[in-house]
């Protein structure tokens, strides 16, 4: 069986057993369909939220962001963030709002801030955050099926949109759960047998996280060689090269921490548990869950990065001839993933880290995941898991993003504040309707990407971070804090976090429109945009507390509310 | 059970909570802005088997803690509401 027949199978293998989970859990009820009846159980629902958390960026492109664009000790800002969040929102944040016990986060803030205004001002940040974010998987989507079953990007985008649709509109949270966590098995498994045989063909250690540090053949250290071989190329040393300075890794790292801690898609996953100590604990599930991968991308980083040099350069000193390049190389050629050009004219490929002679011209940060197989030799039953985990990577990610907006929309927007008289079924039918239409809206701009797709996601962060995540701590922490505080906090803390983004990367992403221009120069403290969440969080703070000061006290019964959330019975 | 000592109970309650946070909190944020970003060179001039110990606290040692720190919580909390009779066992 070829390999492109392998991959169909399992593939659609996957998915076959997505759609009939789908099928058997539809939603009965507006209270299945927002929070799967209450009734999940803590170390499912650690599940349901790894796959909901770790998206097509975690699975596809973060070992690449890692062992390339960061070169290695960099990219550590994604690993502490990207898990350190689940600390804050198992303590300060899942079991008060898990107490509060109803279905969204604007849900929580128009309530807790006594005003309808802040309930819409929260819609609008969920539903900015979860675009941003929303786009990065529909790009995985399209990038996974073009690559693996050999269709066009837009066909590929097309044919996910129709399977998240069908099983997001149809089951809501109840059915979005159990396939979550059918998700999570197929991406976790594909993920760690390829990290389990490269470690064992580079170091002899089955373990990846024990293999990267371990020693090669050579009886050298891996991480040794690494930082050996890039210096000799003339690239950073792997171990020690920092992204940008010490300030700029610390407000990355802070921002994805403060930034998952105020994701809406994955703070109304603890709606689903019966108990707030059920909250606690599935928090800690979930991170057990999500430190299997996210322990396992650092050693797959480097070492496929230690791969690649080693297939350019099959002896030392010795370049790889063009005419030489192994199949799979050839192969990621066509994907526009790999690039070569022979510009000294002598057969061979020199890398290099001078952009000037360098000659493997393009190197995408995706191939470490995705060629990591084939680089070693692996069968094609493994290679087709990639792609099938890939794409449940990007799957559960999506559909736990359009069930947050969704569900902000149809019962923030229309039951709470403009149509409060539409019964329970005309609710069911509006969030099935609204997930259609995010479904559609975030197609449309999967097609018309504005970046790469974990920058895209690294910026929903900064907006969480910015907007959400303070208005939620100050809600349960204080009780002094005002409606005119929190909206003007959210609103503040959103617009100086855009307008960064914006005057750097260009607005709404538009190249040339950038008015300051993309220059570490121009950065703030030298903060990169994607950094400035913490900043964007601080200035929230202030203004939050500040209006608070002169504006009067909330009403007894917000008081009463705060007093509420704070205890478990 | 009285209004006085419900009051009593939660005023008890919310103190030991932020106290455990603040404890906790404290960890966290030493193992990984402290150990993995603020001190990772000085750290990372210590070996530990292939790793330089900075850079292995920054790449895997702060999410093992992090691991440890929420099931602790969750542990002390569990305890913390048993002394003080404010189990919830299913809403």
């Amino acid at each position: 069986m070829s390999l492109t027949e392998t991959t169909y199978w399992i593939v659609g293998a996957s998915f076959a057993l997505y759609i009939i989970i789908a099928i058997r859990s539809r939603a009965g009820s507006t209270q299945e369909f927002y929070v799967a009846g209450k009734g999940i159980h803590p170390v499912a629902n650690g599940m349901a939220t790894a796959a909901d958390w770790m998206s097509a960026a975690s699975f596809i492109s973060m070992a690449g962001l890692i062992g390339l664009s960061y070169n290695g000790y960099g990219g550590s800002v994604f690993l502490m963030g990207w898990t350190g969040g689940y600390v804050i929102l198992a303590m300060f944040i899942a079991p008060y709002l898990r107490k509060y016990g109803k279905f969204t986060v604007p849900e929580f803030i128009g309530d807790r801030y006594y005003s309808d205004t802040a309930r819409v001002v929260a819609v609008i940040c969920l539903i900015i955050c979860s675009v941003t974010y929303v786009i990065g998987q529909m790009k995985g989507i399209g990038v996974a099926f073009s690559r693996f079953l050999e269709t066009d990007y837009e066909t590929g985008l097309l044919s996910g949109m129709v399977i998240v649709f069908f099983y997001a509109v149809l089951g809501g949270m109840k059915g979005i759960t159990y396939t979550q966590i059918a998700q999570f098995c197929v991406l976790i498994f594909a993920y760690t047998v390829p990290a389990v045989f490269i470690s064992l063909q580079l170091t002899g250690q089955p373990i990846p996280q024990l293999g990267l540090g371990s020693t090669l053949a050579d009886g050298t250290y891996l991480l040794h060689k690494l930082d050996q071989t890039l210096l000799d190329l003339g690239f950073q040393e792997y171990t020690t090269s920092v992204r940008g300075s010490t300030l700029n890794m610390a407000a990355f790292t802070a921002s994805l921490m403060i930034g998952t801690a105020g994701l809406p898609h994955v703070i109304i996953r603890f709606f689903t548990v019966p108990t707030v100590r059920a909250a606690r604990t599935s928090a800690g599930w979930a991170l057990v869950f999500i430190a299997i991968l996210y322990t396992t991308a650092p050693a797959v980083a480097a070492m496929a990065r230690l791969n690649i040099i080693q297939t350019l350069e099959p002896s030392p000193g010795q370049a790889l001839a063009i005419a030489d390049r192994p199949a799979w190389f050839k192969n990621w050629e066509q994907t526009g993933l790999l690039g070569v050009e022979d510009k000294n004219g002598d057969g061979y490929i020199q890398y290099s880290a001078d952009p000037v002679s360098n000659e493997l011209t393009t190197l995408d940060n995706d191939i470490l995941v995705l060629a990591n197989p084939e680089i070693a030799n692996l069968p094609n039953w493994v290679i087709a898991l990639v792609a099938a985990g890939g794409l449940a990577a990007a799957l559960s990610t999506a559909a736990g993003l359009l069930l947050a907006i969704s569900s902000a929309i149809s019962h923030d927007l229309l039951k709470r504040t403009l149509m409060p008289s539409i019964s329970e079924r005309q609710e069911l039918l509006a969030s099935r309707l609204a997930m259609a239409v995010a479904v559609l809206g975030a197609g449309y701009l999967g097609l018309n990407p504005p970046g790469f797709a974990a920058g895209t996601v690294a910026l929903a962060f900064g907006l969480a971070a910015a907007s959400l995540f303070p208005a939620l701590l100050l809600g349960i922490f204080s009780k002094r804090v005002t409606r005119e505080g929190a909206i003007l906090g959210m609103l503040a803390g959103l617009s100086v976090t855009l307008v960064y983004v914006f005057q750097h990367k260009g607005i709404m992403f538009i190249p040339g429109t950038a008015f300051l221009g993309d220059l570490p120069a121009n950065w703030f403290f030298g903060i990169e945009p994607n950094a400035f969440g913490v900043v964007g969080a601080a200035v929230n703070f202030a203004v939050a507390l500040g209006v608070t000061q002169l504006t009067s006290a909330p009403p007894a019964e917000v008081q009463a509310l705060i007093d509420e959330v704070r205890i478990p019975v | 059970m009285t209004p006085r000592t419900t009051d009593e109970v939660r005023a008890t309650y919310w103190r030991e909570n932020r106290k455990l946070m603040l404890i906790l909190g404290s960890v966290w944020f030493v193992a990984s802005l402290g150990c993995g970003v603020l001190w990772v060179e000085p750290l990372n001039r210590i070996q530990m088997g292939g790793f330089k110990l900075g850079f292995w606290f920054a790449q895997q040692g702060a999410i093992y803690t992090f691991i440890a720190l929420i099931f602790i919580y969750a542990r002390q909390m569990a305890r913390l509401e048993k002394r003080l009779g404010l189990e919830d066992t299913d809403s």
